[in-house]
Protein backbone atom coordinates (compact mmCIF):
# COMPACT_ATOMS: atom_id res chain seq x y z
CA UNK A 1 0.00 0.00 0.00
CA UNK A 2 0.88 3.51 -0.41
CA UNK A 3 0.86 6.40 1.69
CA UNK A 4 0.61 9.81 -0.48
CA UNK A 5 1.92 12.82 1.13
CA UNK A 6 1.39 15.38 -1.23
CA UNK A 7 -2.63 15.99 -2.57
CA UNK A 8 -4.55 18.86 -3.25
CA UNK A 9 -8.29 19.13 -2.81
CA UNK A 10 -10.48 22.01 -5.20
CA UNK A 11 -9.76 23.97 -7.83
CA UNK A 12 -5.95 25.33 -9.21
CA UNK A 13 -6.79 28.83 -10.70
CA UNK A 14 -5.31 28.56 -14.02
CA UNK A 15 -6.33 25.37 -15.36
CA UNK A 16 -9.03 22.64 -14.81
CA UNK A 17 -7.14 19.45 -13.66
CA UNK A 18 -8.61 15.97 -14.29
CA UNK A 19 -8.57 14.76 -10.94
CA UNK A 20 -10.26 18.36 -9.32
CA UNK A 21 -13.22 16.72 -8.28
CA UNK A 22 -12.59 14.62 -4.81
CA UNK A 23 -14.65 12.05 -5.81
CA UNK A 24 -12.20 11.38 -8.76
CA UNK A 25 -9.19 11.92 -7.34
CA UNK A 26 -10.14 9.25 -4.60
CA UNK A 27 -11.08 6.90 -7.02
CA UNK A 28 -7.72 6.98 -8.76
CA UNK A 29 -5.78 7.16 -5.90
CA UNK A 30 -7.51 3.51 -4.52
CA UNK A 31 -7.18 2.24 -8.18
CA UNK A 32 -3.06 2.90 -7.09
CA UNK A 33 -3.36 1.46 -3.93
CA UNK A 34 -2.94 4.22 -1.98
CA UNK A 35 -4.27 3.74 1.42
CA UNK A 36 -3.65 7.26 3.06
CA UNK A 37 -2.86 10.44 1.45
CA UNK A 38 -2.31 14.06 3.02
CA UNK A 39 -4.57 16.15 1.41
CA UNK A 40 -4.49 20.04 1.57
CA UNK A 41 -6.87 22.09 -0.72
CA UNK A 42 -5.53 24.59 -3.78
CA UNK A 43 -8.03 27.19 -1.95
CA UNK A 44 -5.62 27.20 0.94
CA UNK A 45 -3.37 28.96 -1.44
CA UNK A 46 -5.35 31.40 -2.38
CA UNK A 47 -7.97 32.27 -0.22
CA UNK A 48 -7.94 35.14 2.37
CA UNK A 49 -11.12 33.11 4.16
CA UNK A 50 -8.71 30.47 4.84
CA UNK A 51 -11.09 29.07 8.06
CA UNK A 52 -13.79 27.95 5.20
CA UNK A 53 -11.08 26.84 3.06
CA UNK A 54 -10.37 24.46 5.72
CA UNK A 55 -13.78 23.51 6.93
CA UNK A 56 -14.69 22.94 3.18
CA UNK A 57 -11.26 20.45 3.35
CA UNK A 58 -12.83 18.54 6.15
CA UNK A 59 -16.23 17.88 4.59
CA UNK A 60 -14.96 17.08 1.36
CA UNK A 61 -12.56 14.54 2.45
CA UNK A 62 -15.75 13.22 4.95
CA UNK A 63 -17.79 13.01 2.39
CA UNK A 64 -15.56 11.71 -0.45
CA UNK A 65 -12.50 10.37 1.34
CA UNK A 66 -13.31 7.13 1.49
CA UNK A 67 -11.58 6.92 4.90
CA UNK A 68 -7.88 7.69 2.83
CA UNK A 69 -7.86 11.18 2.78
CA UNK A 70 -6.28 13.22 5.37
CA UNK A 71 -7.27 16.50 5.87
CA UNK A 72 -4.10 18.95 6.24
CA UNK A 73 -5.04 22.66 6.82
CA UNK A 74 -3.35 25.46 5.44
CA UNK A 75 -2.27 28.48 7.71
CA UNK A 76 -1.72 31.49 6.68
CA UNK A 77 0.17 33.60 9.49
CA UNK A 78 -0.23 36.88 7.90
CA UNK A 79 -3.87 36.53 8.06
CA UNK A 80 -5.16 38.17 11.63
CA UNK A 81 -5.71 35.88 14.03
CA UNK A 82 -4.40 33.07 12.54
CA UNK A 83 -3.55 31.52 15.60
CA UNK A 84 -7.54 30.69 16.08
CA UNK A 85 -6.98 28.98 12.32
CA UNK A 86 -4.49 26.63 14.00
CA UNK A 87 -6.51 25.70 16.88
CA UNK A 88 -9.28 24.97 14.71
CA UNK A 89 -7.41 22.54 12.69
CA UNK A 90 -6.24 21.38 15.69
CA UNK A 91 -8.95 21.13 18.11
CA UNK A 92 -12.26 21.23 16.10
CA UNK A 93 -11.01 19.65 12.63
CA UNK A 94 -8.57 17.18 14.55
CA UNK A 95 -6.12 16.95 12.19
CA UNK A 96 -2.47 15.74 12.05
CA UNK A 97 -0.49 18.44 10.12
CA UNK A 98 -0.92 21.46 8.57
CA UNK A 99 0.73 22.82 5.56
CA UNK A 100 2.18 25.94 4.48
CA UNK A 101 3.00 28.13 1.44
CA UNK A 102 5.07 31.03 2.30
CA UNK A 103 5.70 32.69 -1.17
CA UNK A 104 2.25 32.46 -1.94
CA UNK A 105 1.44 33.86 1.49
CA UNK A 106 3.93 36.48 1.20
CA UNK A 107 6.54 36.11 3.97
CA UNK A 108 10.03 34.76 4.22
CA UNK A 109 11.16 32.47 6.11
CA UNK A 110 13.21 35.35 8.25
CA UNK A 111 10.00 36.86 9.49
CA UNK A 112 9.36 36.02 13.49
CA UNK A 113 5.82 35.09 12.30
CA UNK A 114 7.03 31.71 10.92
CA UNK A 115 9.27 30.90 14.11
CA UNK A 116 6.15 31.52 15.84
CA UNK A 117 3.87 29.53 13.79
CA UNK A 118 6.63 26.48 13.70
CA UNK A 119 6.28 26.68 17.94
CA UNK A 120 2.81 26.68 18.11
CA UNK A 121 2.82 23.82 15.35
CA UNK A 122 5.38 22.21 17.35
CA UNK A 123 3.43 22.27 20.46
CA UNK A 124 0.14 21.02 19.22
CA UNK A 125 2.33 18.04 17.46
CA UNK A 126 1.43 18.70 14.38
CA UNK A 127 3.44 17.87 11.40
CA UNK A 128 4.09 20.98 8.81
CA UNK A 129 4.34 20.69 5.22
CA UNK A 130 6.56 23.11 3.52
CA UNK A 131 5.87 23.51 -0.13
CA UNK A 132 8.59 24.98 -1.41
CA UNK A 133 6.76 26.06 -4.92
CA UNK A 134 3.28 24.94 -6.90
CA UNK A 135 4.76 25.23 -10.27
CA UNK A 136 7.54 25.53 -12.21
CA UNK A 137 8.41 29.31 -11.98
CA UNK A 138 9.16 29.78 -15.65
CA UNK A 139 5.55 28.81 -16.71
CA UNK A 140 3.64 30.92 -14.39
CA UNK A 141 0.73 33.14 -15.35
CA UNK A 142 2.17 36.54 -16.42
CA UNK A 143 0.14 38.35 -14.09
CA UNK A 144 1.01 36.25 -10.87
CA UNK A 145 4.90 34.89 -10.83
CA UNK A 146 5.61 33.43 -7.30
CA UNK A 147 8.97 32.80 -6.70
CA UNK A 148 9.82 29.58 -5.07
CA UNK A 149 10.25 29.77 -0.90
CA UNK A 150 14.03 30.52 0.02
CA UNK A 151 15.47 28.29 2.36
CA UNK A 152 18.13 30.58 4.17
CA UNK A 153 18.14 30.43 7.55
CA UNK A 154 15.77 27.33 7.58
CA UNK A 155 18.04 25.48 9.02
CA UNK A 156 18.80 27.52 12.11
CA UNK A 157 14.95 27.61 12.85
CA UNK A 158 14.51 24.09 12.60
CA UNK A 159 17.22 22.89 15.06
CA UNK A 160 15.79 25.26 17.48
CA UNK A 161 12.67 23.00 17.35
CA UNK A 162 14.15 19.94 17.49
CA UNK A 163 10.68 18.25 18.36
CA UNK A 164 9.16 19.98 14.92
CA UNK A 165 8.72 17.24 12.21
CA UNK A 166 9.20 19.42 8.87
CA UNK A 167 8.09 17.86 5.46
CA UNK A 168 9.80 19.91 2.73
CA UNK A 169 7.26 19.16 -0.30
CA UNK A 170 7.76 20.16 -3.86
CA UNK A 171 10.93 20.65 -3.50
CA UNK A 172 11.55 21.70 -7.21
CA UNK A 173 14.73 20.86 -9.71
CA UNK A 174 16.56 23.87 -9.51
CA UNK A 175 16.50 24.27 -6.02
CA UNK A 176 20.41 25.31 -5.52
CA UNK A 177 22.58 22.86 -3.68
CA UNK A 178 23.67 25.80 -1.06
CA UNK A 179 19.90 25.82 -0.19
CA UNK A 180 19.25 22.65 0.73
CA UNK A 181 22.36 21.24 2.21
CA UNK A 182 22.63 23.15 5.08
CA UNK A 183 19.54 20.68 6.11
CA UNK A 184 21.08 17.25 5.10
CA UNK A 185 22.26 16.61 8.94
CA UNK A 186 19.05 17.43 10.41
CA UNK A 187 17.13 14.46 11.40
CA UNK A 188 13.86 16.26 12.06
CA UNK A 189 13.64 17.50 8.24
CA UNK A 190 11.65 15.30 5.79
CA UNK A 191 11.57 15.41 1.48
CA UNK A 192 8.73 14.35 -0.54
CA UNK A 193 9.74 13.43 -3.74
CA UNK A 194 6.86 14.37 -6.53
CA UNK A 195 9.55 16.97 -8.18
CA UNK A 196 12.78 15.15 -7.44
CA UNK A 197 14.36 14.75 -10.85
CA UNK A 198 16.93 13.41 -12.68
CA UNK A 199 17.43 9.79 -13.36
CA UNK A 200 16.91 7.17 -10.68
CA UNK A 201 16.47 10.86 -7.89
CA UNK A 202 14.64 8.92 -5.44
CA UNK A 203 17.67 6.69 -4.61
CA UNK A 204 19.57 10.25 -4.64
CA UNK A 205 17.33 11.55 -2.01
CA UNK A 206 18.21 8.33 0.18
CA UNK A 207 21.93 8.81 -0.36
CA UNK A 208 21.73 12.39 0.47
CA UNK A 209 18.97 12.36 3.32
CA UNK A 210 18.53 8.93 4.59
CA UNK A 211 15.68 6.52 3.36
CA UNK A 212 13.94 7.27 6.73
CA UNK A 213 13.60 11.05 5.97
CA UNK A 214 12.30 10.78 2.25
CA UNK A 215 8.12 10.25 1.83
CA UNK A 216 6.07 9.31 -1.28
CA UNK A 217 3.92 12.33 -2.62
CA UNK A 218 2.43 12.84 -6.22
CA UNK A 219 1.96 16.40 -6.19
CA UNK A 220 -1.42 15.34 -7.93
CA UNK A 221 -3.66 16.42 -9.29
CA UNK A 222 -1.73 18.59 -10.54
CA UNK A 223 0.78 16.34 -11.44
CA UNK A 224 0.03 13.00 -13.19
CA UNK A 225 0.24 10.54 -10.47
CA UNK A 226 2.00 8.44 -12.02
CA UNK A 227 4.95 10.23 -11.81
CA UNK A 228 5.80 10.05 -8.14
CA UNK A 229 5.08 6.29 -8.72
CA UNK A 230 7.45 5.41 -11.71
CA UNK A 231 10.51 7.48 -10.13
CA UNK A 232 10.18 5.17 -7.18
CA UNK A 233 10.48 2.31 -9.89
CA UNK A 234 12.73 4.01 -11.82
CA UNK A 235 15.02 4.25 -8.57
CA UNK A 236 15.50 0.54 -8.49
CA UNK A 237 15.43 0.38 -4.91
CA UNK A 238 14.94 -3.11 -3.24
CA UNK A 239 11.72 -4.15 -1.63
CA UNK A 240 12.51 -3.08 2.12
CA UNK A 241 13.11 0.47 0.83
CA UNK A 242 10.41 0.58 -1.48
CA UNK A 243 8.31 -0.14 1.52
CA UNK A 244 9.82 2.42 3.75
CA UNK A 245 9.54 5.52 1.30
CA UNK A 246 5.84 4.38 -0.29
CA UNK A 247 4.39 3.86 2.99
CA UNK A 248 6.29 3.21 6.55
CA UNK A 249 8.21 6.63 6.91
CA UNK A 250 4.88 8.62 6.36
CA UNK A 251 2.90 6.44 8.60
CA UNK A 252 5.67 6.76 11.02
CA UNK A 253 5.75 9.93 10.68
CA UNK A 254 1.90 10.37 11.25
CA UNK A 255 1.43 8.28 14.04
CA UNK A 256 3.88 10.13 16.73
CA UNK A 257 1.24 12.98 16.19
CA UNK B 1 -5.55 -3.18 -28.25
CA UNK B 2 -3.29 -2.01 -25.05
CA UNK B 3 -5.66 -0.38 -22.53
CA UNK B 4 -4.36 2.73 -20.15
CA UNK B 5 -4.45 -0.11 -17.25
CA UNK B 6 -2.67 -2.79 -19.32
CA UNK B 7 -0.13 0.17 -20.10
CA UNK B 8 0.45 1.08 -16.15
CA UNK B 9 0.42 -2.47 -15.09
CA UNK B 10 3.53 -3.31 -17.62
CA UNK B 11 5.03 -0.54 -16.74
CA UNK B 12 4.71 -0.49 -12.91
CA UNK B 13 4.33 -4.52 -12.54
CA UNK B 14 3.80 -5.74 -9.51
CA UNK B 15 3.72 -2.62 -7.33
CA UNK B 16 4.62 -1.83 -5.10
CA UNK B 17 7.04 -5.58 -4.26
CA UNK B 18 8.28 -5.70 -7.83
CA UNK B 19 10.18 -2.97 -7.44
CA UNK B 20 13.21 -4.69 -6.52
CA UNK B 21 13.68 -6.05 -9.55
CA UNK B 22 16.93 -4.81 -10.74
CA UNK B 23 16.87 -6.24 -14.49
CA UNK B 24 15.18 -4.57 -17.15
CA UNK B 25 12.39 -5.92 -19.25
CA UNK B 26 12.64 -6.86 -23.24
CA UNK B 27 14.02 -4.32 -24.80
CA UNK B 28 11.72 -5.45 -27.54
CA UNK B 29 7.59 -4.20 -27.82
CA UNK B 30 5.63 -7.21 -27.03
CA UNK B 31 2.11 -8.11 -27.09
CA UNK B 32 1.63 -6.15 -23.58
CA UNK B 33 4.10 -3.79 -24.02
CA UNK B 34 4.17 -1.12 -26.27
CA UNK B 35 7.20 0.35 -28.03
CA UNK B 36 8.84 3.24 -25.97
CA UNK B 37 11.18 5.12 -28.20
CA UNK B 38 12.81 8.44 -26.11
CA UNK B 39 13.48 11.18 -28.80
CA UNK B 40 15.43 13.36 -26.21
CA UNK B 41 18.61 12.20 -23.82
CA UNK B 42 21.38 13.55 -23.27
CA UNK B 43 24.60 12.15 -21.08
CA UNK B 44 23.92 14.47 -18.24
CA UNK B 45 22.43 13.86 -14.87
CA UNK B 46 24.27 10.82 -13.52
CA UNK B 47 28.09 9.94 -13.43
CA UNK B 48 30.93 8.25 -15.28
CA UNK B 49 34.01 8.80 -16.53
CA UNK B 50 33.72 7.79 -19.69
CA UNK B 51 30.22 8.28 -22.22
CA UNK B 52 29.90 4.28 -22.35
CA UNK B 53 29.98 4.37 -18.64
CA UNK B 54 27.24 7.12 -18.59
CA UNK B 55 25.22 5.38 -21.45
CA UNK B 56 25.13 2.10 -19.27
CA UNK B 57 24.02 4.00 -16.33
CA UNK B 58 20.88 5.40 -17.96
CA UNK B 59 20.00 2.72 -20.09
CA UNK B 60 19.90 0.99 -16.42
CA UNK B 61 17.47 3.28 -15.03
CA UNK B 62 15.58 3.35 -18.37
CA UNK B 63 15.29 -0.42 -18.51
CA UNK B 64 13.56 -0.37 -15.15
CA UNK B 65 10.56 1.54 -17.21
CA UNK B 66 10.59 -0.40 -20.26
CA UNK B 67 12.17 2.58 -22.59
CA UNK B 68 13.51 0.33 -25.44
CA UNK B 69 14.81 3.60 -27.83
CA UNK B 70 16.92 6.41 -27.35
CA UNK B 71 17.99 9.27 -29.52
CA UNK B 72 21.03 10.78 -28.02
CA UNK B 73 22.23 13.77 -28.61
CA UNK B 74 24.64 17.02 -26.95
CA UNK B 75 27.49 14.87 -25.09
CA UNK B 76 28.74 15.00 -21.83
CA UNK B 77 29.43 18.81 -21.86
CA UNK B 78 26.11 20.47 -22.20
CA UNK B 79 26.23 23.80 -20.14
CA UNK B 80 27.87 26.25 -22.94
CA UNK B 81 25.33 28.16 -24.91
CA UNK B 82 27.10 28.73 -28.05
CA UNK B 83 30.27 26.06 -28.25
CA UNK B 84 32.88 26.52 -30.70
CA UNK B 85 33.36 24.14 -33.62
CA UNK B 86 36.05 22.03 -31.26
CA UNK B 87 33.49 22.22 -28.65
CA UNK B 88 30.41 20.94 -30.42
CA UNK B 89 33.07 18.21 -32.54
CA UNK B 90 34.03 17.01 -29.20
CA UNK B 91 30.47 16.59 -27.88
CA UNK B 92 29.32 14.29 -31.32
CA UNK B 93 32.55 12.34 -30.49
CA UNK B 94 31.02 11.59 -27.39
CA UNK B 95 28.14 10.68 -28.96
CA UNK B 96 29.34 8.27 -31.26
CA UNK B 97 31.52 6.64 -28.46
CA UNK B 98 28.42 6.12 -26.40
CA UNK B 99 26.28 4.89 -29.21
CA UNK B 100 28.73 2.00 -30.40
CA UNK B 101 27.95 -0.34 -27.68
CA UNK B 102 24.38 -0.39 -27.83
CA UNK B 103 23.98 -0.32 -31.91
CA UNK B 104 20.35 -1.98 -31.18
CA UNK B 105 19.40 0.66 -28.68
CA UNK B 106 20.18 3.60 -29.11
CA UNK B 107 20.53 6.35 -32.23
CA UNK B 108 22.27 9.74 -32.38
CA UNK B 109 21.14 13.26 -33.32
CA UNK B 110 24.29 15.55 -34.35
CA UNK B 111 24.76 18.76 -32.18
CA UNK B 112 24.81 21.35 -34.30
CA UNK B 113 26.01 25.35 -34.14
CA UNK B 114 24.55 27.75 -36.62
CA UNK B 115 26.76 30.74 -35.66
CA UNK B 116 28.98 28.13 -37.57
CA UNK B 117 27.23 27.09 -40.89
CA UNK B 118 30.13 25.86 -42.71
CA UNK B 119 31.71 23.84 -39.65
CA UNK B 120 28.41 22.75 -38.72
CA UNK B 121 27.53 21.56 -42.58
CA UNK B 122 30.90 19.66 -42.40
CA UNK B 123 30.01 18.16 -39.36
CA UNK B 124 26.25 16.62 -40.80
CA UNK B 125 28.41 15.31 -43.47
CA UNK B 126 30.61 14.00 -40.79
CA UNK B 127 27.96 11.97 -38.60
CA UNK B 128 24.81 11.90 -40.85
CA UNK B 129 25.68 10.89 -44.39
CA UNK B 130 29.05 9.26 -43.52
CA UNK B 131 28.21 8.62 -39.88
CA UNK B 132 25.74 6.72 -38.19
CA UNK B 133 23.51 9.41 -37.17
CA UNK B 134 20.21 9.84 -38.10
CA UNK B 135 19.06 13.32 -36.90
CA UNK B 136 20.21 16.96 -35.94
CA UNK B 137 20.22 18.72 -32.41
CA UNK B 138 19.87 22.59 -32.30
CA UNK B 139 19.76 23.93 -29.27
CA UNK B 140 20.31 27.42 -27.96
CA UNK B 141 23.41 28.59 -29.42
CA UNK B 142 21.28 31.02 -32.02
CA UNK B 143 17.65 31.23 -32.41
CA UNK B 144 15.95 29.00 -35.38
CA UNK B 145 14.09 32.08 -37.18
CA UNK B 146 17.85 33.19 -39.00
CA UNK B 147 18.33 32.60 -42.29
CA UNK B 148 21.27 30.75 -41.38
CA UNK B 149 19.76 27.56 -40.88
CA UNK B 150 18.56 27.23 -43.61
CA UNK B 151 20.76 25.21 -45.62
CA UNK B 152 21.19 23.14 -42.64
CA UNK B 153 17.45 22.23 -42.82
CA UNK B 154 17.60 21.36 -46.60
CA UNK B 155 20.57 19.00 -46.04
CA UNK B 156 18.59 17.25 -43.13
CA UNK B 157 14.97 17.21 -45.22
CA UNK B 158 17.07 15.67 -48.33
CA UNK B 159 18.79 12.78 -46.41
CA UNK B 160 14.79 12.19 -44.84
CA UNK B 161 16.82 13.66 -40.91
CA UNK B 162 14.31 15.10 -38.75
CA UNK B 163 15.31 18.39 -36.96
CA UNK B 164 14.71 18.46 -32.85
CA UNK B 165 14.98 22.13 -31.80
CA UNK B 166 14.96 23.05 -28.15
CA UNK B 167 12.40 25.71 -27.62
CA UNK B 168 10.94 27.52 -24.06
CA UNK B 169 8.49 30.23 -23.58
CA UNK B 170 9.69 31.34 -19.87
CA UNK B 171 7.67 33.96 -18.62
CA UNK B 172 10.90 36.16 -17.47
CA UNK B 173 11.74 36.12 -21.18
CA UNK B 174 13.97 33.63 -23.11
CA UNK B 175 18.12 33.32 -23.21
CA UNK B 176 19.62 35.48 -25.90
CA UNK B 177 19.84 32.44 -28.64
CA UNK B 178 16.93 30.66 -27.29
CA UNK B 179 14.41 29.50 -29.58
CA UNK B 180 10.81 30.08 -28.61
CA UNK B 181 8.13 28.53 -30.88
CA UNK B 182 7.29 31.28 -32.85
CA UNK B 183 10.31 31.42 -34.04
CA UNK B 184 10.23 27.63 -34.62
CA UNK B 185 6.82 28.09 -37.05
CA UNK B 186 8.76 30.99 -38.90
CA UNK B 187 11.26 28.07 -39.76
CA UNK B 188 9.03 25.10 -40.48
CA UNK B 189 7.01 27.53 -42.70
CA UNK B 190 10.14 28.27 -45.16
CA UNK B 191 10.71 24.31 -44.74
CA UNK B 192 7.66 22.80 -45.28
CA UNK B 193 8.94 19.44 -46.37
CA UNK B 194 10.62 19.36 -43.48
CA UNK B 195 10.46 16.63 -40.30
CA UNK B 196 10.45 19.44 -37.02
CA UNK B 197 10.27 18.56 -33.78
CA UNK B 198 9.67 21.19 -31.49
CA UNK B 199 11.56 20.30 -28.27
CA UNK B 200 9.82 21.01 -24.93
CA UNK B 201 6.75 22.18 -26.50
CA UNK B 202 8.10 25.72 -25.30
CA UNK B 203 7.67 24.37 -21.86
CA UNK B 204 4.49 26.45 -21.31
CA UNK B 205 2.92 24.00 -23.24
CA UNK B 206 -1.00 25.92 -23.46
CA UNK B 207 1.26 27.93 -25.63
CA UNK B 208 3.23 26.22 -26.96
CA UNK B 209 0.67 24.09 -28.71
CA UNK B 210 -1.42 26.53 -29.60
CA UNK B 211 1.35 28.64 -31.61
CA UNK B 212 2.43 25.27 -33.78
CA UNK B 213 -1.28 24.07 -34.01
CA UNK B 214 -1.42 25.47 -37.49
CA UNK B 215 2.35 24.22 -39.06
CA UNK B 216 1.55 20.40 -39.76
CA UNK B 217 5.34 19.56 -40.65
CA UNK B 218 5.98 20.47 -36.62
CA UNK B 219 5.46 17.57 -34.22
CA UNK B 220 5.84 17.98 -30.55
CA UNK B 221 7.45 16.86 -27.56
CA UNK B 222 6.92 16.21 -24.29
CA UNK B 223 10.37 16.18 -23.02
CA UNK B 224 11.72 18.21 -20.17
CA UNK B 225 9.19 19.90 -18.59
CA UNK B 226 7.04 19.21 -15.38
CA UNK B 227 4.95 16.47 -15.44
CA UNK B 228 1.55 18.49 -15.10
CA UNK B 229 -1.52 17.48 -15.52
CA UNK B 230 -3.66 17.68 -19.05
CA UNK B 231 -0.34 18.96 -21.00
CA UNK B 232 -0.69 15.49 -23.15
CA UNK B 233 -4.52 15.68 -23.10
CA UNK B 234 -4.54 19.07 -24.91
CA UNK B 235 -1.76 18.30 -27.47
CA UNK B 236 -3.79 15.01 -28.39
CA UNK B 237 -6.89 17.47 -28.55
CA UNK B 238 -5.66 20.40 -30.57
CA UNK B 239 -2.51 18.72 -33.00
CA UNK B 240 -3.63 14.91 -32.66
CA UNK B 241 -1.77 11.89 -31.43
CA UNK B 242 0.14 11.52 -34.83
CA UNK B 243 1.81 15.18 -34.26
CA UNK B 244 3.04 14.39 -30.55
CA UNK B 245 6.37 12.21 -29.43
CA UNK B 246 7.54 10.85 -25.92
CA UNK B 247 11.09 11.92 -24.99
CA UNK B 248 12.47 12.66 -21.62
CA UNK B 249 15.42 14.91 -22.01
CA UNK B 250 16.93 12.67 -19.23
CA UNK B 251 19.68 12.70 -17.23
CA UNK B 252 18.66 16.31 -16.38
CA UNK B 253 14.77 14.66 -15.95
CA UNK B 254 13.78 11.23 -14.84
CA UNK B 255 12.43 8.81 -17.56
CA UNK B 256 9.72 8.56 -14.97
CA UNK B 257 8.26 12.44 -14.66
CA UNK B 258 8.09 12.48 -18.64
CA UNK B 259 6.75 8.69 -19.43
CA UNK B 260 3.82 9.44 -16.72
CA UNK B 261 2.68 12.23 -18.91
CA UNK B 262 1.69 9.45 -21.65
CA UNK B 263 0.85 6.93 -19.50
CA UNK B 264 -1.09 8.86 -16.70
CA UNK B 265 -2.95 10.82 -19.56
CA UNK B 266 -7.04 10.28 -20.09
CA UNK B 267 -6.39 9.58 -24.25
CA UNK B 268 -7.48 6.34 -26.15
CA UNK B 269 -4.89 3.37 -26.60
CA UNK B 270 -3.81 3.71 -29.93
CA UNK B 271 -2.92 7.38 -29.28
CA UNK B 272 -0.85 6.25 -26.75
CA UNK B 273 0.91 4.07 -28.66
CA UNK B 274 1.31 6.60 -31.61
CA UNK B 275 2.97 8.67 -28.67
CA UNK B 276 5.07 6.26 -27.24
CA UNK B 277 6.89 4.96 -29.46
CA UNK B 278 5.17 4.65 -33.02
CA UNK B 279 5.40 8.53 -34.13
CA UNK B 280 8.95 8.55 -33.73
CA UNK B 281 9.68 5.02 -35.53
CA UNK B 282 7.97 6.76 -38.36
CA UNK B 283 9.57 9.53 -38.68
CA UNK B 284 13.16 8.00 -38.38
CA UNK B 285 11.44 5.12 -41.03
CA UNK B 286 13.01 6.58 -44.21
CA UNK B 287 16.64 7.47 -42.65
CA UNK B 288 17.02 4.03 -41.07
CA UNK B 289 16.25 1.92 -43.79
CA UNK B 290 18.32 3.99 -45.84
CA UNK B 291 21.35 3.27 -43.37
CA UNK B 292 20.61 -0.16 -43.41
CA UNK B 293 19.46 0.13 -39.69
CA UNK B 294 16.56 -2.71 -38.63
CA UNK B 295 13.21 -0.61 -38.54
Amino acid sequence: MIVDTNVSLSRWPFRRLSGDEPATLVARLRKNNVSQAWAGSFDGVFHKDISAANARLVKDCRAYGQGILLPFGSINPKLPDWQEDLRRCHEEHGMRGIRLHPNYHGYPLQDPVFGELLKLATGRGLVVQLALCMEDERTQHPLMRVPPVDLTTLADLVQAEPRLRLVLSNVYPQLAPAQITPLIPIRNVYFEVSMAERVGAVARLIETFTLERVLFGSHSPFFYFESALFKVKEAGLSEAQTRAVLEENAKRLVSRV
Amino acid sequence: MISRRTLLKSVASSLPLGFSRQGGPSIAATANQPLIWDVHFHLSGVSGETPEERMSQLIRHADRLGVQRFILSLGVTTGVQDPTPAQVREANDQVLKALRPWPDRAFGFVYLNPNYLDFSLSEFDRCIRDGPMVGVKLWVAKRCNASELDPIVERATTMHAPILQHTWLKVGGNDAGESSPFDFVELARRHPQAALICGHTGGDWERGIRIVRSTRNISIEVAGSDPTSGFVEMAVRELGANRVIYGSDAGGRSFASQLAKVTGAEIVASARRLILGENLRRLLTPILKAKGYAV
